[in-house]
């Protein structure tokens, strides 16, 4: 029942994103912008109704392991994208975002979705505050990263004075430089949040508030480029080489999800 | 009864005669209520902008109509008849359909796509109908026109992309900034085409405005223009901390902006991006600046070439606009012929239940005891029997009036059903529909029983 929920929901993605394409690529289908922000919503709430199901059939937030991690990660993107569509409406946020998703989420569909036993060492209310700190200070890297994608796209294409196709539909310079920004200010309390939070969990199941391994170092290096990129930006660093800042930070949170969790050493290995 | 346009537009008059030819808008209704007096025009309108002069109208004869309307012209503005005729041009029926389509898409405009018309179209059809002068035909005109415009606009990139230098400035500068409001333009130098990129700034939200000049009198004169300030031109690499939009025509014959000075004054306004237009000929902003980060620097050819790339695709989307134009006159044609139907539809109908009634009425009458849910029960059926027989007929009579068929099948369901009982002969098939089109749609089919 809960896996029919997960297919809806990544079914729906899959229209969204493809719907999305469409909207930037062809100027005279207005329409499937305002569709695929429907389908996105659509498959958000089966996205939550099925992490809700999976919480009560195993008794504990549905976030540990590779497969939930990945899976919330995506869950969170698309929340922080829904919220910035309705505050801001630009559609072609969708048309970078959802292709994202539905590509992150590519190991979601492979791996099994069979629930895993976890060491009684962890259970702890920790869990659920910790990553969701983490995972939704990724969701707004990840969104940093995209309207840096778009920033870089539209900034080119002025410079090259040569205004594609997709130009009409890329919102100004001044917002995707704003909102990136905002992403970051928004993403970097949460990190840290995630980071302080990470590391009183695992005093409490270890007795040691840091111990060097290698997601927590990883993290520890992830943070320190926002923290710099920030700074570079209160002394007026902006545009062009704060975009390309912002697309390495979040590949540094791609690799930490991707690599580094998945090298069989330490703790955070699901 | 066909819909006539009679009129002149900037393809066909040169201004001189497009003027003489103008009717203001104050005097509009009063033209109008001329022109209906004028024998056989059934429906009027009148268009009249810089670009064209138009009258539309729904007309009992075409030819005639055209006649009159000329008279019309030719009276109301005191011009012989000879020179009406040289510059007019005239759309009878379907032609006219199609010219009225046109003219509401732009497509007939000086600028393709340009949206103004539409405006003005819809201004003087308000102007008709408040004066009363339009009817039944065109009211569908004008409504279909309209939406065929909006069709066209939504359906193709007729209207997209800026098609002059100083709205392709204006497009890019939204592309950077969003919002134009609140920005500061600085105007270097004091050209004409400054002068028009700067009003065309203003008019999209920009409020401050500086200018610099080498005679800092002419500074003074055009800041004044603007509502801006006027700076000393030694001043201006100072200035450009401040400047989100900076428009260079000075005349100068060397670099007057150099990267230097740009690099300085991003760096005090913290990398806050500068749009440059370098309108200049030779060029006054050295092509090195634009390679600073946060700088767009566009010179005249840049922006031309944005122009001639917008104009192309308009012409492109201009031939998908045509198309659909042809197919929305086709529709409006179908809707023009149905009505040919209608005065036999509403004929046989009356006829069919007037029969019916008395039928009933006889049947009740001649029962006794017969309780109201009897009663009832045989009213219904006695309609459902009717509905029944008549509905192959009536669409076939709809589908053959559509398909512009109509007067031969018009013709013999009259006679099948005994319509014109009250003629001496039948009537001729062929011209069952001359005859009707001398009757006016509502309330017709009466009058054309008696012909």
């Amino acid at each position: 029942m809960n896996l029919l929920f997960f297919q809806a929901a990544t079914a729906a993605y899959l229209l969204a994103a493809l719907g999305y394409v469409v909207y930037i690529i062809k100027p005279s289908h207005k329409w499937t912008g305002e569709a695929s922000l429907w389908a996105t919503l659509a498959g958000f709430l089966c996205h939550v109704a099925y992490f809700a199901f999976r919480w009560s059939e195993s008794g504990r937030i549905p976030i540990t392991g590779f497969f939930e991690a990945i899976n919330f990660l995506g869950m969170g993107m698309i929340f922080v994208f829904l919220i910035m569509e309705f505050r801001y409406k630009i559609a072609a946020l969708g048309s970078f975002m959802l292709p994202l998703v539905v590509v992150l989420m590519v190991p979601v569909f492979i791996l099994s979705s069979e629930i895993k036993e976890m060491k009684p060492i962890l259970k702890s209310g920790w869990l659920g505050i910790h990553t969701s700190f983490a995972v939704l200070g990724d969701a707004a890297f990840a969104f940093a990263c995209i309207i840096s994608v778009m920033y870089l796209i539209q900034e080119r294409q002025l410079k090259a004075k040569n205004l594609g196709a997709i130009f009409h539909r890329l919102p100004s310079l001044d917002i995707m430089d704003t909102l990136s920004y905002k992403a970051l200010t928004l993403g970097w309390p949460l990190f840290t949040l995630g980071m302080i939070t990470g590391s009183i969990w695992a005093n409490s199941a270890w007795g040691t508030y840091w111990s060097w391994d290698p997601k927590e170092t990883w993290s520890l290096i992830t943070w320190v480029i926002y923290l710099v990129l920030l700074h570079l930006r209160t002394l007026g660093w902006r545009g062009r080489k704060m975009a390309v800042l912002s697309i390495v930070g979040f590949v540094f949170v791609l690799l930490s999800f991707y690599v580094i969790s998945r090298v069989n050493i330490g703790k955070h290995t699901f | 009864m066909g819909i006539i346009v009679v009129g002149l537009s900037h393809k066909s008059a040169p201004i001189e005669v497009r003027e003489k030819l103008n009717f203001s808008e104050s005097t509009l209704p009063d033209a109008l209520e001329k022109l209906m007096t004028y024998e056989g025009i059934r429906e009027s309108l009148i268009v009249s902008t810089c670009n064209r002069v138009e009258i539309y109208a729904s007309v009992n004869d075409s030819a005639k109509g055209i006649d009159r309307i000329k008279q019309f012209i030719s009276d109301y503005h005191k011009l012989s008849r000879e020179v009406l005729d040289k510059s007019l041009y005239v759309y009878p029926d379907t032609k006219g359909v199609r010219h009225t389509f046109r003219v509401a898409s732009s497509l007939d405009s000086m600028v393709l796509g340009e949206a103004q018309i539409l405006g003005q179209l819809k201004d003087a059809y308000d102007i008709a109908l408040k004066t009363k002068t339009t009817g039944t035909i065109l009211n569908k005109l004008i409504k279909k026109a309209i939406s065929v415009a909006k069709r066209v606009r939504t359906e193709t990139k007729l209207a997209e992309g800026a098609v002059s230098i100083s709205s392709a400035a204006v497009e890019l500068a939204k592309k950077i900034f969003g919002t134009l409001e609140g920005k500061h333009v600085m105007l270097l130098g004091a050209g004409e085409m400054a002068e028009l990129a700067a009003q065309h700034l203003l008019g999209n939200g920009v409020k401050n405005i500086m200018v610099a000049n080498r005679t800092f009198e002419r500074a003074e004169e055009l800041a004044k223009e603007f509502n801006g300030d006027a700076i000393r031109f030694e001043h201006f690499p100072d200035a450009l901390v401040m400047v989100d939009i900076l428009i260079c025509a000075t005349g100068a014959q060397h670099y007057v902006v150099n990267r230097d000075m740009v690099n300085r004054a991003l760096k005090e306004r913290r990398n806050k991006p500068i749009f440059m237009i370098d309108i200049s000929n030779p060029r006054n902003i050295d092509p090195e600046v634009d390679k600073v980060d946060n700088v767009y620097l566009y010179d005249i050819d840049d922006l031309q070439s944005k122009v001639d790339v917008n104009a192309e695709g308009r012409a492109k989307e201009a031939e998908k606009a045509e198309k659909l134009v042809e197919l929305e006159v086709e529709t409006y044609l179908q809707w023009e012929r149905a009505l040919d139907a209608v005065p036999t539809i509403v004929d046989l109908r009356e006829k069919v239940e007037d029969i019916r009634k008395k039928e009933f009425e006889k049947t009740v009458s001649s029962m006794n005891d017969i309780s109201e849910d009897h009663k009832r029960a045989m009213d219904i059926m006695s309609q459902a029997i009717v509905n029944k027989l008549l509905h192959a007929p009536l669409v076939v009579l709809k589908q053959a009036a559509t398909a512009g068929e109509g007067d031969n099948t018009i013709a013999i369901a009259r006679r099948l059903f005994n319509l014109d009982r009250e003629l001496k002969r039948p009537v001729h098939e062929g011209k069952t529909g001359m005859q009707r089109s001398e009757v006016p749609v509502q309330g017709g089919e009466k009058e054309s029983k008696c012909r």
